[in-house]
């Protein structure tokens, strides 16, 4: 079964990196595990991406987040993210 | 595999209006999270000049990090950019950034940047110690 928190949260990370990401491949249809920085997302973006979901979320990525890793992908973004809300959202 | 006392460079070029775009949508946020105090109050100090001066300083960073292979390794304020009272700019790198650094043998890095139009590009070389640099 679907878990409408997991979905929710998902469809929230691929709206952001469409309107933030600078991705040169539709977000909505990326893989979860697609490499964010090969399709296109610039370091400069990135921190968008990071900024509109502190937004989103009502989280601050602490400092030892804010590495490349974190951010490469749909999966590792929303990995964090279920880390810093502790499936509040 | 990096030979022994090997040159590394690294170059980034970044848009300034995208900086602006940074700054108009996310503020002090955006700030605080990427630059340190004294990038902050360099940039700041001439307001038509601001995201100009934050876009080379973020082309700094990103060079810095593809010169030493920091990706993992370090947050963006880890790589300051100093400018010394004649104007010429140097890395000074702190916290994990400057722990990497150490681990590959780099002990010297000279930076470039440069502005055109609604671009700003920085490179970065590192020297690499002929005894830690492998």
């Amino acid at each position: 079964m679907t878990n409408p928190n997991h979905a929710g949260q998902i469809g929230a990370i691929r709206r952001i990196l469409a309107e933030h990401g600078r991705l040169s491949a539709d977000a909505a249809g990326l893989a979860p595990d697609a490499d964010l920085y090969r399709a296109g997302m610039t370091s400069h973006a990135s921190v968008n991406v990071m900024l509109a979901l502190e937004g989103e979320f009502d989280v601050e990525f602490p400092d030892h987040m804010l590495t490349r890793a974190v951010f490469g992908s749909i999966a590792a973004i929303h990995s964090a993210i279920a880390e810093l809300t502790g499936g509040r959202n | 595999m990096t030979e022994p006392g090997t040159l590394r460079v690294g170059i980034d070029l970044v848009q300034v209006s995208r900086v602006a775009e940074s700054l108009e949508r996310f503020g002090d946020r955006f700030l605080r999270r990427v630059f340190t105090e004294r990038e902050v109050a360099y940039a700041s100090a001439d307001p038509a000049q601001t995201a100009e001066r934050l876009a080379a300083r973020f082309a700094a960073k990103e060079a810095t990090l593809k010169a030493l292979d920091l990706a993992d390794r370090m947050t963006w304020r880890d790589v300051e950019v100093r400018r010394a009272p004649s104007g010429a700019c140097a890395v000074e790198l702190s916290g994990g950034a400057a722990r990497a650094a150490a681990q590959s043998g780099a002990f010297e890095l000279a930076l470039s940047l440069s502005h055109e139009g609604d671009y700003a590009a920085a490179v970065v070389v590192a020297r690499l110690s002929p005894e830690r640099g492998s």
